[in-house]
């Protein structure tokens, strides 16, 4: 089996360490996160993971099969990069006296959708958001300009097929082995449910 | 951020409140959750707990140990012996960490544990105060679940969550870190309420049939189906249902190390042992049974030797309470999801009454050849020097079957599990998964305050003895009843063993001095005797038996006596070697 890359989604309780909890999986197995983003969620109080690794099905199954295991996830869920819609954000610091001119500014930014976040005297902050390829075009262009500083965001995802995730709760469960199809009974009475 | 407990407060055991401390209101979540017997070494920052304790000595027994390892392991014991969840206690810094290896054990074996370690004020957390280690962090990847409480109003809901999770869905330990300002903080506190269920974590599912009806098709066709059984059938509760489920269809069954004591030994349809040091059977046969059918066990490789050869022309049913099992090791063509307990009687029902009269002939021809080839020298030896087999023989004639054993780790664990008879479940108290030397006497401790009417028989080494001997002190002080067979063929036996067989015999620091046991026991007020002529033999061991209090037996073997059968590491199941 061919390693491919497969974006994971992580639904969890927001407790301190969990990152940790969820890292060493990958850790313990030698597995290089390429990038790993934490948000909230479409559920209040419910955190979201977004983790990116190459890798190939099987793997990334037991891998999801273990990160469920723990005690303060929900679901993960994994997917290939046809099944999402994805984005990364990137942020480039470049000398104002090499780009001044005011034609090749406004060139650069609309042939890479690229938006200017601050102009200064000294320097301009630009801002693309896009794939991996894209943000990656804009650094090989913007080099020969001495760029000062580079930034790259995790990679946020949407999964397409998705209905929200008590539908994706369902989607999930048909795949585990023998379980029910039933909805996570607990999960909008967070009121009477056991938290801390 | 601070959630404290949302419950409704009509559930709680106690509506009387009352301004109390944290370590109070630690101790009688306790007593409300049962809890009798708690392992523990005391320690700066946990003084407060203790202090508490102080007061609660006639509802909380504690056993001081000598070293916090052995007091995890005896926890491990007593959760084994007893299907109830252990209890230790530790200070933080090198007291927590002194815990690790029982974590790593009780984590890969499935036990149900509680720790309690104390932790440096939350104010001093990070500035490298004295005693403070990040026990939350070194120990994530060997609990089940961990937490630290910094405030003593997340105590309630912190001790009920660990409980809840330590025993629940596929058991393990819990650990929860306590802070001393919480400890010593005092709050209202207005009963203790038990935790039921967690929205993110799902401890068993609801049955589905469909893949229980495939399986009963399964079965009901099969021409030469196995069945393979683990420690799931234990800690499910489930002995009864599965000896329900094995005498309707009359198929044979095999455990792995920590099945062991789920059926009796002698019954029919137990063909023995699984794995590296198993039956001839079991592990031949496993390459030719059509069906398998697994049940809450997880394909160890001791287990499975060499997976691209292990029984790739059956068909496999994996019953099992984790999820994360089913298909990890061994694909499973059909997966049952779900707590055995309840699986096995919807299976039960489905499959036809049957017997496999021929199928079942074949392990029994196996084990006549293994008792020509192996087991009846073990057991009936002509050297001079005795074997360890011929010692349980013994012991098994003594005690019937009625015994725990507790085994440490090595060849005489594997030989005491290979012979040992047992008629009761949970009698079986050794550490699988870990492999863990030293585990035995602090477990054999824990397995006697588990088990206080039975008798706890632990079989040691002379290496791992040496590992945790300071718990004879534990013995000692507490009064502990256990017996401690030392099998001491004066070398790391096991590894000798490999060297010998895969390494040109080059015995590289196998070779282990030890002390006069005698003696040394004597020092503790532990009475004790050492043997080396078989005619003393059945003798001692009944001495042992009737002595009234711990006895400490040391029994002189054979120094290069191996353990046979073998799969040799990297080898077939079917390639088991007789010698
Ligand atoms: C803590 C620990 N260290 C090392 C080992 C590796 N090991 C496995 S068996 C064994 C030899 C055990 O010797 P002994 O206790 O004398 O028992 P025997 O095999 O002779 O019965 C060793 C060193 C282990 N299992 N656990």
């Amino acid at each position: 089996m061919a390693k491919e890359q497969y974006t994971i989604t992580i639904y969890t309780e927001n407790n301190v360490g969990l990152l940790n909890r969820i890292a060493i999986i990958f850790s313990r197995r030698k597995i290089n996160i390429d990038s790993l983003n934490s948000s909230p969620s479409e559920i209040d109080g419910i955190y979201r993971f977004t983790i990116v690794i190459d890798e190939t099905e099987e793997v990334v199954r037991k891998l999801a099969r273990q990160i469920e295991k723990q005690v303060e996830v929900l679901k993960a869920y994994y997917n290939t990069n046809d099944e999402i819609v994805w984005q990364e954000m990137a942020l480039y610091k470049v000398p104002a006296d090499q780009i001044t001119e005011k034609a090749k500014v406004e060139r650069l930014l609309r042939e890479y959708g690229a938006r200017a976040v601050v102009i200064r005297r000294d320097y301009i902050i630009f801002e693309t958001t896009g794939h991996r390829e894209e943000t990656d075009k804009l650094v090989k262009v913007l080099e020969p300009y001495g760029m000062i500083e580079f930034v790259r965001t995790a990679r946020v995802a949407i999964i397409k097929a998705s209905h929200g995730f008590h539908e994706k709760l369902k989607d999930f469960e048909e795949m585990q082995p023998g379980s029910k199809l039933v909805e996570n009974e607990f999960l909008n009475k967070q009121d009477e449910v056991f938290t801390m | 951020m601070l959630n404290t407990l949302k419950l409704p407060q009509k559930d709680a055991l106690r509506t009387k409140t009352e301004n109390i401390s944290g370590s109070e209101i630690l101790l009688k979540a306790f007593i409300a959750e049962g809890v009798d017997t708690i392992f523990g070494y005391p320690g700066g920052a946990i003084m407060p707990i203790y202090d508490a304790l102080y007061d609660y000595q006639q509802q909380l027994n504690h056993i001081l140990v000598r070293h916090e390892q052995g007091g995890i392991h005896a926890a491990q014991g007593y959760a084994r012996a007893s299907g109830r969840t252990g209890v230790v206690f530790a200070t933080s810094g090198p007291g927590a960490t002194n815990l690790i290896t029982g974590l790593a054990d009780a984590l890969i074996d499935s036990t149900p544990l509680v720790c309690i370690t104390g932790q440096v004020f939350a104010h001093l957390l990070g500035t490298d105060a004295f005693q403070e280690t990040d026990v939350i962090n070194i120990t994530t990847p060997v609990t089940k679940w961990n937490f630290q409480v910094t405030d003593a109003r997340e105590l309630p809901s912190a001790i009920a969550k660990a409980f809840h999770i330590a025993g629940s869905g596929r058991p393990g330990p819990v650990l929860i870190d306590i802070t001393k300002n919480a400890q010593l903080q005092k709050i209202d506190f207005e009963g203790y309420t038990p935790c039921k269920f967690l929205r993110s974590y799902r401890p068993k599912p609801i049955v589905r049939r469909e893949p229980i009806e495939q399986a009963a098709a399964l079965i009901n066709k099969a021409k030469r189906p196995f069945v393979l059984w683990g420690q799931g059938v234990i800690l499910g509760k489930a002995e009864q249902e599965f000896r329900a489920f094995i005498e309707k269809t009359g198929i044979p069954a095999a455990w792995t190390i920590l099945g062991l004591s789920a059926l009796s030994t002698d019954h029919p349809l137990n063909v023995g042992m699984l794995g590296m040091h198993g039956n001839y059977g079991p592990n031949l046969l496993t390459n030719e049974c059509d069906v398998m059918i697994a049940i809450g066990m997880r394909f160890d490789d001791r287990v499975t030797g060499r997976l691209d050869k292990y029984a790739k022309q059956a068909t496999i049913i994996h019953l099992d309470i984790d999820p994360s099992e089913i298909d990890k090791n061994v694909k499973a063509d059909v997966g049952i999801w779900g707590d055995c307990k309840e699986t096995l009687p919807i299976l039960t029902e489905l499959v036809e009454k049957g017997s496999h009269k021929e199928w079942l002939q074949r392990f029994y021809d196996c084990t006549k050849e293994e008792e020509k080839q192996v087991i009846h020298d073990e057991l009936h030896p002509t050297t001079s020097e005795m074997t360890m087999g011929e010692v349980i023989n013994v012991m098994n004639e003594l005690t019937g079957g009625d015994a725990i054993v507790v085994t440490d780790v090595g060849q005489h664990q594997m030989v005491a599990c290979r012979y040992a008879k047992f008629n009761q479940t949970k009698s079986n108290v050794t550490s699988g998964g870990l492999g863990t030397m030293g585990f035995a006497l602090p477990a054999a401790i824990g397995a006697k305050f588990g088990a206080p009417d039975r008798t706890v028989i632990a079989i040691i080494g002379d290496g791992g003895f040496q590992m945790t001997i300071q718990e004879l002190g534990t013995i000692m002080q507490s009064n502990v009843d256990v017996k401690i067979i030392i099998l001491n063929n004066r070398f790391l036996g096991m590894v000798r063993q490999w060297q010998q067989l895969f390494h040109d015999k080059r015995y590289s620091f196998v070779n282990i001095t030890s002390p006069d046991f005698v003696m040394v026991a004597k020092g503790y007020g532990i009475a004790g005797k050492s043997i080396s002529d078989r005619n003393d033999l059945r003798e001692s061991l009944q001495t042992m038996l009737n002595h009234p209090g711990a006895f400490l037996l040391e029994i002189m073997v054979g120094k290069e006596n191996n353990v046979f059968p073998m799969v040799p590491q990297g080898c077939s199941v079917s390639e088991i070697r007789l010698k």
